[in-house]
């Protein structure tokens, strides 16, 4: 971004999401959606495109695409219509497409993204219901492809932007707000690996202050917001060095490739489309009636944003807590439950959930639903903290325990004798044996070395095997030292 | 308004049919005539009217979302062409 | 065994009183199939099939409780997909398919107890009016070896005008059952688009293909339609209403019925054989008690050119799944992977459906759209709309089915247009979606069949189908059995 701008270069970009959507059978047949099924079990006859068959569109999928509309603050269509994009691909079936082309089910709404401090509105243009293909696979059957249907007919939301994005790191932004966003309504499980999310991207540059819009390209298929970046950075590179070379940018589909890092573009789409658009006379128009509409919303969870500003106002917590804490439906979820068990201390909460679990969730690759701690046994150990019983290091232990399985943080403490030592009278006792048997460092800090003091804590510490307020014993230890 | 033969081979490619020059040349005469026959509608004043998609109208039924259907893999496959592994076998795909 | 002369009522009772059996009444009609192979209507017959539903189907009976079809035998048009027999839509490329499923109308009829003969030859993918164009020959007129059977369903009008099937399913699309029915004496019979299941039958036009019958009588069609049609959830523009009993209005007279007749179906273009054969027909129902009302259809001679917007663009989507790819046929040798499908494409597919994909293809293009697809749409509403107004003056509506009696093989193959004319009189109501309907009038030109129209408001098939039964309970055009064929 920071170097386009140098340059004198605006970036444009609109990103085109598709999320498979999370229903268990087809958008036009019966026939399972479940990923990884040996090739071609998963395909009914009317993902196989048999002669005679018809598509029945599922309700499932309607009504998962008006919860997104829902959630965008978009409107609903109360009519929409399907359409047939003809083209040939042999990983699709029929040789073309049913989606929806001129009314779709969605229309507008806005998305609110986050870069930095910055927050930005993105315009939606609109989501509509279509089909997924199949997939080609490439490895070698004497020379030829494998064709696998299972994927055929996966019910999918095209979700297009508007061409509002300046740079990669906005693009990055809009792409993780809506993967976020599709999880938490939970219309779409968010794997990107097995491709139920995926982005097309719209990239095109001009200069500062132009009022028109430069060519674009469509790099498509981006299936990790690493290589979403990757490829707009490339292509805004590719795209300024052309035309300040002289050159032209051509309007045409690319391809990234991870390997090399660059974009490349598709052969199988050099051929100017023509995809002859028409309603599918096999489907009657959709209508939603404004009843079914009130029914979705009734059973729509909170949403990010209102619950980020909930964060803030009901637990004190800053916006940029707020804005991690709802990054996804599971994160938050873990954290009210937290807060359920310990509502006097939403911020230790916070701070737990924010560093020790994620970080330990990072260094071992788990997802936070696999967590071996529920929030309830973690807010049970942070009670003992709140109480005094456990000192933060104490209480990492038996963090420590609690995810290796040994059970619940009282239990623990009992096993482990980790009870903190916070009575005054007992820890002036230990500290008065500590400066008795180390003479040297008393005299040592007289004469000015703060070190002395450190060392003479450790000793009281190690004497109580860390179990002292360590608060009291640096407390006790400066009142007794500067007494004499 | 005639068709070409570059229309002729633009719209046979979009088809995915092969056409040699000799087809090329005689279909471009059948649909010119048959073209000529449908400019007839084109005259009709057809303002303000809905355009007929379906003779009935009516909306979209919905179906639940249940996997109900059994695949007969073996069914699926037993008219293909080429295949291997469950899988159907064409020349290389080129992405 | 003289089966064959009887109607289906008959054969029913024949059938549940004993005194014929299934397997009987199959293997009589076998052997018609195998005596008159010149026909060339059948592209799979499996004795074997057919004996073991005979088989079943006596069970049925002798178990008691069985519908009253159970046993009469059905040959189906070869566009309805089967388990048991090949499904070819008369294509060279689909030869050999075998469908994992039946058609619903097929499975309806199965499970009726009807007995399948076998599949029929037709027009490929249904697209023609002359069976000239299937890869597997032509089907020859019983009334005249030299005439065509009409199309798309000239297997199915055929082997019910030679007796070598009592009744055969067929599909419509712009006229493919009341043509051929027309032009080989038989009753053929559309009803309301979305009434049959589509699920099954291998598609040509979406918004327009529609199964029906040959029969020979409205009696006979009155029977069988019954079972055939109904909801199927696995068709979205499938109707949901409740059965029907087609058969009520057959005892019904036909007075003060009054009969609409559009002045565009008498025009220039109309032989005067036909003519004559028609009016006569018209004026028997007058004798009978019925009113002729002078209607018109000004928007009707659009039809034609609608119908070659609107099919042809339909068709170009239906027809790009046949890509020898996942079935079908594959070119031997070939380049690339677009080579091979345009190959495979070019190589398993005719002449007709070609045309019809070109057409689609450009009507449907970038920059064509709205000129063409859109306006042919308008114009359709419009063309359904006059019918709409026709219905307030009138309960049904005749005329012509046909402008000629069949014509000699060949006489239109190489003229598109000319072919494509056959159909003036049987798209408008296909257009609409109404009901419609060819009974045999008597003989033109030759000594060829000529057709009565009746068209129907929306599902008042069985009110078209009692005036049809009450006029042949006046004629006997329908008993006349081709010779050769008795």
């Amino acid at each position: 971004m920071s170097t386009s701008l140098a340059r004198g270069w605006e970036t444009v970009i609109g990103l085109e999401t598709h999320a498979q959507l999370s229903t268990r059978s087809k958008i036009f047949s019966s026939a399972s959606t479940a990923f990884g099924a040996p090739p071609n079990t998963q395909a009914s006859v009317i993902d196989l495109a048999l002669p005679g068959v018809l598509p029945v569109l599922n309700r499932g999928a309607v009504e998962r695409a008006i919860r997104f509309g829902l959630a965008i603050g978009a409107k609903i269509s109360p009519r929409s219509i399907f359409a047939r994009k003809n083209y040939f691909y042999p990983d699709l079936p029929k040789n073309y497409q049913i989606s929806q082309y001129e009314i779709p089910v969605v229309q507008g709404g806005t998305v609110a993204i986050r870069v930095g401090e910055t927050e930005k509105v993105v315009n939606l243009t609109r989501a509509h219901l279509e089909e997924d293909a199949g997939k080609s696979l490439h490895e070698d059957f004497q020379g030829m492809s494998g064709i696998d249907l299972n994927r055929a007919g996966t019910p999918l939301l095209e979700i297009v932007s508007e061409p509002e994005l300046r740079s990669s790191a906005e693009a990055v932004a809009y792409a993780k707000t809506l993967h976020a966003l599709v999880r938490w309504i939970g219309i779409c499980d968010g794997n990107m690996q097995e491709g139920s999310f995926r982005c097309d991207a719209n990239v095109s540059v001009r200069r500062i202050g132009d009022p028109k819009l430069g060519t674009r390209c469509e790099i498509k298929n981006l299936n990790s917001f690493r290589f979403l970046e990757r490829a707009i950075e490339y292509e805004i590179a590719r795209q300024i060095d052309l035309i300040e070379d002289g050159g032209h940018v051509v309007q045409e589909t690319r391809l990234y490739d991870p390997d090399r890092d660059e974009t490349r573009p598709m052969r199988s789409k050099e051929d100017a489309q023509d995809y002859r658009y028409f309603p599918d006379p096999d489907l009657l128009p959709l209508e939603i009636q404004p009843a079914w509409i009130e029914e979705v919303k009734r059973a729509m969870p909170e949403l990010p944003q209102a619950m980020r500003e909930r964060f803030v106002t009901q637990y004190g917590l800053t916006p940029y807590d707020a804005a991690t804490l709802t990054a996804s439906r599971e994160m938050a979820d873990y954290f009210e439950a937290m807060v359920a068990t310990l509502p006097k201390e939403p911020k230790l909460c916070a701070n737990w959930l924010m560093g020790e679990v994620s970080a330990r969730l990072n260094r071992e690759d788990v997802e936070l639903e696999a967590a071996p701690v529920k929030p309830q046994s973690l807010a049970g150990l942070l009670a003992r903290i709140a109480d005094g019983t456990l000192s933060g290091k104490m209480a990492r232990e038996v963090f420590d325990a609690m995810w290796a399985g040994e059970g619940e943080a009282d239990a623990i403490i009992e096993a482990r004798g980790l009870r903190q030592i916070s009575d005054a009278g007992a820890i002036e006792k230990i500290i008065d044996e500590v400066l008795a048997a180390n003479p040297k460092s008393v005299e040592e800090f007289r004469a000015g070395k703060e070190k002395a003091f450190n060392a003479l804590v450790g000793q009281a510490m190690k004497a109580t095997k860390g179990k002292a307020n360590p608060a009291q014993v640096n407390e006790i230890l400066k009142k007794k030292l500067a007494g004499g | 308004m005639a068709l070409t033969l570059d229309d002729v081979a633009r719209i046979a490619h979009l088809a995915r049919i092969e056409i040699t020059d000799e087809e090329a040349r005689r279909t471009l005469s059948q649909l010119n005539d048959i073209f000529a026959l449908i400019e007839k509608m084109q005259a009709v004043d057809t303002s303000g009217v809905e355009p007929m998609a379906h003779p009935l109208g009516g909306a979209q039924r919905l179906r639940a979302d249940e996997a109900t259907e059994v695949i007969d893999r073996a069914a699926a496959l037993r008219n293909a062409p080429a295949q291997q592994d469950g899988l159907f076998l064409v020349p290389k795909v080129i992405e | 065994m003289t089966a064959h002369l009887v109607s289906l009522a008959e054969l029913s009772r024949q059938l549940q009183s004993k005194q014929v059996s299934a397997v009987e009444l199959a293997q009589a009609y076998l052997a018609r199939i195998e005596a008159h192979r010149d026909l060339n209507a059948f592209l799979d017959v499996r004795p074997e099939v057919t004996l073991a539903q005979a088989r079943a189907a006596d069970a049925r009976i002798a178990a008691g409780g069985a519908h009253p079809l159970t046993g009469v035998p059905i040959a189906h048009k070869d566009i309805f997909v089967t388990k048991d027999f090949f499904s070819t839509a008369s294509s060279r490329m689909l030869e050999g398919y075998m469908s994992p499923f039946d058609a619903t109308v097929v499975r309806n009829l199965g499970e009726a107890g009807m007995v399948t003969l076998g599949k029929l030859n037709c027009d490929e993918f249904a697209m023609g009016s002359s069976n000239e164009n299937s890869a597997y020959g032509n089907v020859l007129n019983p009334w005249d070896k030299g005439a065509v059977p009409g199309g798309s369903s000239g297997g199915s009008s055929a082997v019910v005008a030679a007796r070598i099937a009592p009744v055969a399913t067929a599909t419509d699309t712009g006229g493919s059952i009341r043509e051929p029915a027309a032009f080989t004496g038989v009753t053929g019979t559309k009803p309301t688009y979305g009434r049959p299941s589509r699920w099954g039958m291998i598609a040509f036009a979406s918004s327009l293909d529609t199964a029906g019958l040959m029969t020979n009588s409205a009696e006979d069609a009155a029977l069988v339609l019954g079972p055939m049609v109904g909801f199927d959830p696995k068709d979205s523009t499938s109707v949901d209403r409740p059965g029907e009993d087609f058969t009520r209005d057959l005892a019904k007279p036909v007075k003060g019925l009054r009969i609409g007749v559009p002045k565009e179906f008498f025009g220039a273009g109309l032989q005067p054989d036909v003519e004559a054969a028609v009016r006569a027909a018209l004026e028997e129902y007058r004798r009978l008690g019925a009113t002729l009302v002078d209607i018109s259809l000004p928007s009707a001679e659009l039809g034609i050119p609608v119908y070659y917007v609107v099919a042809p663009a339909e068709c170009s989507s239906n027809l790009s799944r046949f890509d020898g790819v996942r079935y079908g046929h594959r070119a031997r040798t070939y380049g690339d992977l677009n080579d091979m499908i345009a190959k495979s494409r070019a190589e398993g597919l005719g002449a007709e459906p070609k045309r019809r994909i070109l057409i689609g293809t450009y009507v449907l293009s970038h920059g064509y759209y709205d000129a063409y697809y859109i306006q042919a749409q308008k114009v359709r509403r419009l063309i359904a709309e006059e019918f709409r107004r026709a219905f307030e003056q009138c309960d049904l509506i005749a005329g012509p089915v046909t402008t000629s009696v069949a014509f000699g093989f060949g006489e239109k193959a190489a003229d598109p247009v000319a072919m494509y004319m056959s159909d003036l009189y049987t798209i408008p109501g296909s257009l609409a979606g109404i009901p419609s309907m060819s009974i045999p009038c008597g003989f033109g030109a030759k000594g060829r069949p000529v057709g009565l129209q009746l068209m129907a408001n929306y599902f008042e098939e069985a009110k078209m189908l009692g005036a049809a039964h009450q006029y042949q309970l006046a004629t006997d055009w329908h008993t006349r059995i081709p010779e050769g064929f008795r």
